[in-house]
């Protein structure tokens, strides 16, 4: 089948998807777009993270047709050819990227955290962030990292 | 053929040097989502890989038929053990596993045959095709079982039957006897690694008539001997390159898809990508050795350790991978960072049936510090003393005598690591108007605070950096310094694998600090330099970082050469005297010059034990952490929250001071989750919960504040001082949590991961 979805601005197409395959693999192999994450392809640790319109949603869990006719933004579609979006900016200054496969659907969720709720406490943060695994930072340069990109947006 | 889309070099620029934080070279890929893992390569002309497993974990095979799956359309091969054109078996460092299996499978989820086709999914469902017939056989589960006559004995070559290796301490020759004695029981768990960044690759055939591979492991040039073996090729023909790696912590040590992708796109001539799913990660790499340990711990009335002895069980599961090595350091390791005049341990590594298991950060030390460490509560109790009291006392320190008979050569501050945990300001107990969130069971909204009860407790381990027991343990490093764009650039070549931990950004410090040089380019990892060794055992920052410090003090000293006069030293992109007075300009001096050095360094050697006493040199180095666990526990539910998880560590040198704070930060947390939910359950050789849904590791949620102390206690062997920095705080952070589970609730707790109903039961 042949799915059209807006990513990222842009009006993309794909040609014979296969009805099973998801919105996940549709972006990363088919569209050129792998920023987004295959951690579990189970819906459980938040590393494909997506807008779908505006909502963060597992591109795992979503069926390629489902994003018919609908936009995305991918982490890729945050910042801009020069500059990083303040939110990506706060994870490299905070030191909370290592191997970094949890990094873009952490950003993606704490993008929509910080612009739903730039006061939230630590514990709506980490209530927040909850669906999005990380095995290398126990978390605390995460942490530091919303909190900075809250304070960006604050302001 | 042309190469897939790969990760280049990464630019590093700025004054970072050795003991500053500098970004690292890869964050900005990072956080743009624009970083090549190796799930993430792709070729416009490429095929997708997968593998049918064995659904038992013990079966003789009868009969293999692949021509159902080759029939489906879209498939380009379908290969099976018949089709390894090398040797059939593999292995770090016994081989005594097959690529594909031939007449018998030894674990549930073991290759029997890989299959390439145009889409993943048909890939799959080709390989569900091939029928096998199977002869299943009761399997071997239980590893005291497995050492007894009678078991069936799974590798009919392996000299000591289902025995891998018995390391044996004998050290002391005092009285087993003391006026207070405690003794115990302690089981650990099979816990994952659970990186995020799935096993993946590409090989991609060469017109020479080999390959390229590129991969996310921990050691290029292990993965490169085991290939060619298996291959039949020559290794110069087998070019491996890094790919991005998203985590490792052990379970990239050894192969997983790597010769499957390279049969495939042998067989095909196109690059074959596979990449697993998160279900087949559970069985595509090893994991943790479950382990039963007996201790017995004597001491005198005022608390002196008289002797010590334990016997240890690992079930090394299918096939040995690492099993040796983890068994010699649960042994040398086994008396914790204690002096005990009289030690004796045993501790014997176990084919079964069960899961292959092999490297998880920690490395045999981990299981081995959950019941030490449970054993000096105990005797605390038994003495009346408080648990850091009784620990202080019996610390190693410098000087001391290890079990093995070495001497500890350089710091060794236990007491001072446990008395900075003790002295941190308790967190404060819950107010009066709290968020449901602050309570074990969370939103689950369980209790108000009825039942819950406060606990804090204390462990404290010892680690072993680098690789031990007489290895030949060395790395490789290319440093060039040359005119770029009218100013100095360094490049940096190694072959050691970047898993997260931040080498990249490492070995452009150390550049910097030896040539004083503000552009570093760190060249991708590949073969085409020699081995870096593993990025393992918290090794990389001491082994590779020597060799770029060695190879950087050739560079510099070509460059001062040049220079002639008085030059002494670069810094600031400058020739300077031994003053620091600046005496040319380092691009005038270098001109069109390329100075280039290639340097092979070792650290100091390591001696094998001695197979009767356990005696010798093991060890170059240790490294040691603490922790101070404080815990809500609902008695009731058996809900547990951790409130906070403080830890100090030496760290010998703080090269890079926000890193070593994360490596600390994510150990401890993974000593969390061993503690109370990290656990692959096996029944029966069967693996129960090969998912994220069902295996747990920690979220955002169950992760407390962990305040960090670092101690920078220099070793003077080690490159600049450090020591090795990623293994020591998963060891103590499980055993710290289950003692002040212990405080809270007064249950014995003798095995992690704590459940629930050990908490509520009897
Ligand atoms: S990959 Fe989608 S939730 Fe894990
Ligand atoms: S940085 Fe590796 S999983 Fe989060």
């Amino acid at each position: 089948m042949r799915v059209n979805i807006e990513i990222n601005g842009e009006r993309h197409t794909a040609d014979d998807v296969w009805p099973g395959e998801s919105l996940l693999y549709v972006l990363r192999e088919r569209l050129g777009l792998p920023g987004s994450k295959n951690a579990c392809e189970q819906g459980e640790c938040g590393s494909c993270t997506v807008y779908l319109d505006d909502t963060p949603v597992c591109a795992c869990l979503v069926a390629a047709g489902q994003a018919e006719g609908r936009s995305v933004r991918t982490v890729e579609g945050l910042g801009t050819e020069d500059e990083l979006d303040p939110v990506q900016e706060a994870f490299v200054r905070t030191g909370a990227v290592q191997c970094g496969f949890c990094t873009p659907g952490l950003i993606v969720a704490a993008h929509e955290l910080v612009h739903r709720s730039p006061d939230a406490t630590d514990a709506e943060i980490r209530e927040a962030l909850a669906g999005n695994l990380c095995r290398c930072t126990g978390y605390e340069k995460i942490l530091d990292a919303v909190r900075l990109a809250a304070k960006g947006v604050q302001r | 053929m042309s190469a897939p889309t790969r990760q280049g070099g990464l630019t590093s620029t700025g004054t970072g040097g050795v003991g500053d934080s500098p970004q690292r070279p890869d964050a900005n890929l990072k956080v743009r989502g624009e970083f090549a893992y190796s799930s993430d390569l792709w070729h416009e002309d490429m095929l997708w890989g997968a593998t049918l497993r064995s659904p038992h974990p013990h079966a003789r095979i009868r009969g293999l038929d692949t021509s159902a799956a080759l029939a489906v359309p879209g498939v380009y091969a379908v290969l099976t053990h018949e089709d390894v054109p090398g040797e059939n078996i593999y292995g770090l460092e016994h081989p005594d596993q097959p690529v594909l299996a031939a007449d018998v499978v030894r674990y549930q989820g073991e290759p029997i045959a890989i299959v390439a086709a145009d889409h993943p999914e048909t890939a799959r469902r080709a390989a569900a095709r091939v029928r096998v017939d199977y002869e299943v056989l009761d399997p071997v589960t239980d590893a005291a079982a497995a050492l007894r006559a009678d078991a069936p004995v799974l590798h009919p070559h392996n000299p000591g039957g289902n025995l891998v290796r018995h390391a044996r301490i004998r050290h002391g020759s005092g009285p087993l006897t003391a006026d207070v004695v405690v003794t115990g029981e302690y089981t650990v768990g099979m816990q994952d690694q659970a990186f995020l960044g799935p096993e993946s690759g590409m090989a991609v055939p060469a017109e020479d008539g080999g390959l390229d591979l590129y991969i996310a492991t921990q050691w290029l040039h292990a993965d490169r001997r085991q290939i060619a073996r298996a291959l039949g090729m020559d290794e110069e023909k087998v070019r491996l390159h890094l790919a991005g790696v998203g985590g490792a912590f052990g379970a990239r040590e050894d192969l997983s898809m790597q010769v499957h992708a390279c049969l495939l796109a042998l067989r095909t001539g196109k690059p074959v990508k596979i990449v697993y799913g998160r279900e087949e990660s559970f069985f595509g790499h090893v994991h943790r050795h479950p382990a039963v340990l007996r201790y017995e711990h004597g001491a005198t009335r005022d608390g002196d350790l008289v002797y010590v002895r334990a016997s240890m069980i690992l079930d090394g599961g299918a096939y040995a991978s690492t099993t040796a090595a983890v068994t010699g350091n649960a042994a040398t390791l086994g008396a914790g960072p204690y002096q005990a005049p009289t030690v004796e341990i045993d501790c014997y590594g176990v084919y079964t049936n069960n899961p292959p298991c092999g490297a998880m950060r920690g490395f045999g030390a981990v299981q081995a510090c959950f019941a030490y460490e449970s054993q000096m509560d105990k005797l605390a109790q038994a003495l009346g003393m408080s648990p850091v009291d009784v620990r202080v006392r019996n610390a190693v320190e410098q000087g001391s005598v290890m079990p093995t008979g070495q001497v500890v050569d350089s710091a060794a501050p236990v007491g001072e690591l446990l008395a900075l945990v003790r002295d941190r300001p308790l967190p404060p107990e819950r107010g009066a108007t709290f968020d449901l969130r602050e309570l074990p069971g969370g939103v689950s909204n369980t209790t108000h605070g009825e039942g819950v009860v406060r606990g804090v407790g204390y462990g404290v381990g010892i680690k072993n950096v680098a690789f031990s027991e007489g290895f030949d343990d060395y790395s490789t490093a290319r440093v060039r310094l040359e005119v770029t764009g009218g100013e100095p650039v360094v490049s940096v070549h190694t072959a050691a694998a970047e898993v997260g931990q931040g080498l990249v950004t490492l070995k452009a410090q150390i550049a910097r600090t030896e040539l004083g040089v503000a552009r570093v380019v760190i060249l991708p990892s590949d073969t085409a330099v020699g081995s870096a060794g593993s990025s393992s055992a918290s090794r990389q920052s001491y082994v590779t970082g020597g060799a770029v410090r060695a190879a950087c003090e050739r560079v510099r000293a070509d460059v001062l050469a040049l220079a002639g006069g008085a030059a002494a030293g670069l810094a600031g992109g400058k020739v300077v005297d031994g003053a620091g007075v600046v005496l040319a300009d380092l691009v005038e001096v270098l001109g069109e010059a390329v100075v280039e050095h290639t340097v092979e360094w070792r650290h100091r050697p390591t001696e094998a034990l001695d197979p009767v006493t356990g005696q010798g040199f093991a060890h170059v180095q240790y490294a040691f952490a603490a922790h101070r666990a404080v815990v809500d526990v609902d008695v009731e539910l058996g809900l547990v929250r951790v409130v906070e998880l403080a830890c100090a560590q030496d760290v010998g040198r703080a090269m890079n001071p926000d890193a070593v704070v994360g490596q600390i930060q994510g150990g401890s947390a993974q000593g969390l989750g061993l503690a109370v939910m990290e656990e692959i359950q096996v029944v029966g050789g069967v693996v129960r919960n090969p998912s994220f849904t069902d295996y747990l590791i920690p979220t955002v949620l169950d992760m407390p504040p962990m305040p960090i102390d670092v101690l920078e206690r220099a070793d003077p062997h080690a490159p600049y001082g450090l020591r090795g920095v990623g293994e020591p705080p998963t060891l103590s952070s499980t055993p710290a949590i289950v003692a002040a589970i212990r405080a809270a609730t007064g249950k014995a707790l003798t095995r992690v991961p704590v459940r629930p109903e050990h908490i509520v039961g009897d």
